[in-house]
């Protein structure tokens, strides 16, 4: 990748990096305010159904970002009208509703829907009619085909193998390094494919993989799988788990008074597993937190306080901004970076600038250059520490005084 | 090969959380075999106790059981006044399916724009309590609520078969006609059947507001596994709905220990399919 990025390529870098940076930083009000037409950018998000949680975080992000758009300069002097429908958290409703958005409300652009299924029903719909999607959060990136499909969260092209290894690093800094594990997953395809890399990394550096099981996504009973658990006594519990079924393993374990020694949750509610009684030291990807170093990057310690704001009105129970929601800031600064660079609404002219140019996004600085439009991974490790997710790992991204815990 | 110790214990985690099954099909169980009428919004009446459960208990302090106190009446009002629509506009067997699929998901948007798509917690410090009996563990909750689901398919078994009310319900049930020949009115009849079965989902959901954690969308959660278990138990039969629930339950935290607990669902649904074409004269 680095041979590619001749002296021409900097320069579009940088100018890439002083645009976006400009426009985070600098204050609104030296900003004409946007008129004429509305340019409308279509979306849908699961407002109800199973995925209604995590939803109604990216809606939020998703208002903020429209008015912090509009308060500068909208899209090319226009102001940006978003156009958010409910997909119900059904990938076949979210693909006649990209239909609808695109053929039906005539949207200018289009943003991706949360979530892989959601993510691969619009993508389709997208490709045929050439339109440029962001999204932020598709788990298995080796599916994002189209070439003009560009992640806003730095998974990186292989997650599978970069993810688990950055776990092993932290447990290898343990003063105690884990030598077993159990890793138990939902059947949830992006779950899944996560927790086979684990299992295939932790085998490949030594560590005995006791169990490797799966349940059905939408599982009522733990107690067995707990059982289980408990029988086999891992030093690390790695649990490919989504929303509650985190709190769930860790509730039925404690009915059968056992706490894992280490563990480990993938795609878990944030709020509910960082306030239960079980979910002290559990441990959790990211990409964002908000404390230093992150509140110091442009226009994060705003985002945060409006994103806190806004969730306490919408009377919601954990109102602290977090990797999801900064997933859908992210691609809306992508949306708004790659239009005003490329000074087109043109999903075309979009997709050549997303690729030739670097964006700052609330995640840092990302490319889109690597295989399936996807940059450098950069998974980072939190941890719940006194009802907070606390980022532990890399240690230079630790807040001062803030260090890994092991069993 | 797992141990005795993990198979007991799978056995009396999948025969409490079997409680759970049974006692949301109970009333399940009573409208489809008696009324003929299939009621889907049962798992959305179920939640919304919950969720009254858990703002009762979260806001206002108020102690669950208390809280049952005034949630199961106002439930059985709700069952009321959902008959009325049934007896209003003549609903039969098919178009229950359709009325109350639709009561449901308005209840779910309810739900979601009061409590918002959000987990919600109903935190106690006996939510996962448990005691040691040998080497296995039993969950406090879940005993209490198999206790309950037992009482009162017990109750409703007994009402059923030694009551003039109850025989004369499934009189009605058998053939209306000629039932209401013999002076059964059952119109009335069905009114009260129909608060009972909500009022069951309202004892219910105060158990979900206890062991789980709330979000709108789980009203779906249960529906799958609760039908396989009220026709396992036999339409309108309380005591079945609560042993097919425990045998379903069990079976599914048995394949948990013993295979892989993906293979949980296959178990409880291929236990229906052979249970179906078997056909025991026992059940």
């Amino acid at each position: 990748m680095t041979n590619r990025m001749g002296a021409w390529r900097r320069r579009e870098i940088l100018a890439g990096l002083a645009a976006t940076a400009g426009m985070l930083a600098a204050p609104a009000i030296v900003r004409a305010a946007p008129s004429g037409k509305p340019v409308k950018i279509g979306g849908t998000l699961s407002l109800t159904g199973f995925l209604a949680q995590t939803a109604v975080i990216h809606k939020i992000a998703s208002e903020i970002m429209v008015e912090e758009i509009n308060v500068r300069n909208g899209f090319l002097g226009r102001p940006v009208e978003f156009v958010l429908l409910d997909d119900q958290s059904k990938p076949d409703v979210a693909r006649s509703l990209y239909e609808k958005l695109i053929t039906v409300d005539k949207v200018d652009l289009i943003q991706g829907p949360y979530a892989t299924a959601p993510i691969l029903a619009a993508m389709g719909v997208a490709q045929r009619y050439g339109k440029v999607i962001i999204q932020n959060s598709m788990g298995i990136p080796k599916m994002q085909t189209y070439e003009r499909a560009f992640p806003a969260t730095p998974f990186g092209s292989e997650p599978d193998k970069t993810y688990p290894n950055v776990i092993l690093d932290a447990m290898a800094s343990l003063p105690t390094p884990p030598k077993s594990m159990v890793v138990l997953t939902s059947k949830f395809p992006s779950a899944q494919f996560m927790a086979l890399g684990m299992k295939e990394q932790a085998e490949k550096r030594g560590v005995k993989v006791l169990m490797y099981l799966e349940y059905e996504s939408g599982n009522r009973d733990f107690g067995a799988i707990a059982a289980r658990i408990k029988e086999a006594n891992p030093d690390f519990l790695w649990v490919g788990s989504l929303g509650l079924e985190s709190n769930q393993v860790l509730e039925s374990l404690r009915k059968l008074d056992y706490a894992p020694k280490n563990h480990f949750h993938l795609y878990p509610a944030p709020g509910p597993l960082a306030l239960s009684p079980d979910g002290n030291n559990a441990l959790c990807s990211t990409f964002l937190e908000p404390a230093e170093p992150f509140m110091s990057r442009p226009g994060v310690a705003r985002i945060a306080g409006e994103f806190k704001e806004k969730a306490t009105k919408a009377n919601l129970p954990y109102t602290t901004i977090d990797a999801q929601a900064a997933g859908m800031v992210s691609q809306w600064q992508m949306l708004e970076a790659a239009v005003n660079g490329s000074g087109s609404l043109d999903d075309e002219k979009i997709a050549a600038w997303l690729k030739k140019n670097r964006v700052t996004t609330i995640y840092g600085s990302l490319r889109f250059d690597g295989p399936f439009n996807h940059g450098d991974a950069s998974q980072l490790i939190k941890q719940v520490q006194d009802k907070e997710w606390r980022v532990v790992w890399p240690k230079e991204f630790a807040a001062p005084g803030v260090a890994l815990k092991g069993a | 090969m797992p141990s005795a110790t993990l198979l007991g214990q799978a056995l009396i985690s999948g025969v409490l959380a079997g409680g759970m099954y049974g006692l949301l099909a109970l009333g399940l169980s009573l409208s489809w075999g008696l009324l003929r009428l299939v009621n889907l919004s049962h798992f959305a009446l179920a939640f919304l106790a919950a969720y009254l459960t858990y703002e009762l208990g979260t806001n206002y302090h108020v102690a669950p059981w208390w809280s049952a106190m005034l949630i199961v009446p106002a439930m059985f009002a709700m069952g009321l006044a959902q008959h009325w629509i049934f007896d209003k506009f003549k609903v039969n067997e098919l178009a229950s399916l359709l009325i109350t699929f639709s009561f449901a998901i308005i209840l779910e948007v309810a739900i979601q724009l009061y409590w918002t798509a959000d987990y919600r917690r109903y935190e106690t410090h006996y939510s996962t309590m448990s005691f040691k009996v040998g080497p296995f563990y039993i969950p406090v909750l879940e005993l209490i609520l198999c206790l309950v689901a037992g009482v009162l398919a017990w109750g409703t078994w007994l009402w059923l078969r030694k009551t003039y009310v109850g025989k004369a319900l499934r009189a009605a049930a058998e053939d209306a006609d000629i039932a209401a020949a013999y002076g059964v009115d059952h119109k009335k009849l069905a009114y009260l059947l129909s608060g009972m079965g909500a009022a069951y989902a309202g004892i219910a959901g105060t158990f979900i507001a206890l062991i789980a954690t709330l979000a709108p969308a789980q009203i779906w959660t249960w529906l799958g596994v609760v039908f396989a278990v009220v026709i396992i138990g036999r339409l309108g039969n309380p005591l079945g709905a609560l042993f097919a629930g425990m045998l379903i339950g069990a079976s599914e935290s048995i394949a948990m220990a013993v295979l892989s607990p993906a293979w949980a669902p296959v178990v409880s649904f291929s236990l229906l399919i052979v249970i179906l074409l078997w056909d025991p004269e026992w059940l």
